[in-house]
């Protein structure tokens, strides 16, 4: 069992986050017009089209937004348990030559990632693919890196971190839990 | 379905043991599945290095042609073994085979047969996952799904819908499936046919009996017809061929008793003007493509969720 042992972010800063890492992005790759989002299933989705909406207001145009459930790309099915539902992966633009911001919520072994990775270039060659976490929490077992982060926390590996969006959890936050003894 | 429904089964053997939430499961699950099938590259590194084998002791074409794409699909290795080609003409039992292609590690066995349990048989004698593409008049669970799946997405649920199914309900084990699967679901399944055609102890399952062709096919929101077999056109089930068209074939006049949105659905391959009138080509045609596509998308989902389950054991 978790309990809750520290709360990151409240609902207010959560959108300055966000609205930080949307302008980082811009900074970044100022071509918007080969500027293409991915969010990974579930929360990376909601965290992608909240960055959608605000690069709308800033640039007047909204970017193309896929969606990928990485669960048949993964390496560690065996050791996550019972399997997980496969959820709805959908990419109806052409990636070819574009930029791809990768969006997702947790940052922390780097597996989902690199799944991610091979599932995008199944569906083309983008100029460069890079990577947009709201949390990165450490504790990497591959060779990967964001490009863009919302907030490090540092943890230990016995804790977890949640990133709740209020599509799918009625709020937005972000909480460290660390397991609870007995 | 709820939420924390979790996948226990190792084996898909027939609709008529599944709950509704395992049924409900597999069909949410063959959506994302299906969207594999129009990408550029049209596969999944899901199932790398793991061996599925098709045991087809009955001829079919469609359906061990999806099978086989299904797990290609999901990058597993696929070998075909076919009866006709096969020592069990040298007089080699279904068990030595078994053993034999056993000594491959074979994670799933996909199997077809003439006789009814041969599927649970085979489930019973070997550690590999099994799916039952057909045994005898049992069931063939898989047909099943795909029927319901290009249901679903038509109508969004299956809850209080019509299901009518008309034909040779007695020799098939689509029809038994669909009857359990629909009726999990929440649907109403009709069965009509010429009496020969509908066994006595259909009456203990979940659907409702008529010869009536026109009651069947009021209000019905799904109509499935079964090919009546050439091979059973010698045997004493109908005195005529027209006789049969008479009561019970889907012909241009009855056409116009359906509803306006009414689905037509057939497994194939079909005899035109037997089972439904050849007018109806341009109607039916494009349902069949889409069937054969939700075909591939369900038998992909299944593979998968047994291999899952299997790899979770292994390592738990």
């Amino acid at each position: 069992m978790y309990k809750e042992k520290q709360k990151i972010l409240k609902s207010t800063d959560f959108s300055k986050v966000l609205k930080r890492l949307s302008y980082q992005i811009l900074e970044k790759d100022p071509d918007v017009d080969n500027l293409v989002l991915f969010g990974i299933q579930r929360r990376g989705v909601f965290l992608a089209k909240r960055i959608q909406a605000i690069i709308e207001e800033i640039e007047g145009r909204s970017l193309p937004l896929g969606i990928i459930d990485i669960t048949l790309y993964r390496d560690d099915l065996t050791v996550i348990g019972p399997m997980p539902l496969v959820r709805e992966t959908r990419v109806d633009f052409d990636i070819n030559g574009k930029v791809v911001v990768l969006v997702d919520d947790v940052l922390f072994t780097g597996r989902t990632v690199r799944a991610a990775l091979d599932e995008i270039m199944d569906f083309g060659r983008p100029k460069k693919i890079q990577l947009a976490v709201f949390v990165d929490r450490g504790h990497r077992e591959v060779p990967i890196r964001a490009d863009f982060v919302g907030k490090n926390i540092p943890t230990s590996e016995e804790e977890h971190v949640v990133v709740e969006v209020k599509e799918l959890d009625g709020k937005d936050e972000v909480v460290v839990l660390e397991e609870q003894d007995g | 379905m709820a939420e924390n429904f979790v996948w226990q089964r190792k084996h898909l053997l027939g609709l008529k043991s599944l709950t509704k939430d395992e049924i409900e499961f597999i069909l949410e699950g063959a959506k994302a599945f299906k969207e594999i099938s129009s990408r550029r590259i049209k596969k999944v590194p899901a199932l790398r290095g793991r061996t599925v084998v098709n045991l087809f002791f009955e001829a079919s074409t469609r359906t061990r042609t999806s099978f086989e794409l299904a797990a290609k699909r999901l990058s597993a290795d696929v070998v075909n073994f076919s009866s006709s080609l096969s020592s069990l003409g040298k007089g080699e039992s279904i068990l030595d085979t078994l053993r034999n292609l056993e000594t491959y590690s074979v994670d799933v066995f996909i199997i077809r047969h003439s006789h009814s349990g041969a599927a649970l048989y085979v489930s019973q004698n070997t550690n590999a996952s099994v799916i039952n593409a057909g045994d005898g008049q049992n069931e063939h669970p898989t047909q099943a799904l795909l029927d319901m799946f290009t249901v679903k997405q038509k109508f969004g649920s299956l809850s209080g819908l019509k299901v009518t199914i008309i034909g040779d309900i007695f020799h098939s084990r689509v029809a038994r499936s669909n009857i359990w699967g629909f009726s999990k679901c929440g649907a109403e399944v009709w069965v009509c046919s010429l009496p020969t055609f509908i066994p006595k102890y259909f009456e203990t399952m979940p659907a409702k009996i008529t010869f009536d062709i026109e009651q069947a096919l009021k209000d019905a929101d799904v109509v499935m017809l079964l090919r009546i077999q050439n091979e059973r056109l010698n045997k004493q089930f109908f005195p005529s061929l027209r006789e049969y068209r008479q009561l019970v074939t889907l012909t241009d006049d009855r056409i116009s008793l359906l509803k306006k949105r009414t689905l037509i659905l057939h497994p194939g391959p079909i005899n035109w003007d037997i089972d439904i009138a050849s007018g109806l080509k341009p109607q039916v045609h494009p349902l069949i493509l889409e069937q054969a596509s939700n075909g591939l998308a369900v038998r992909m989902a299944v593979i998968y969720m047994l291999m899952e389950k299997r790899q979770y054991e292994f390592a738990g």
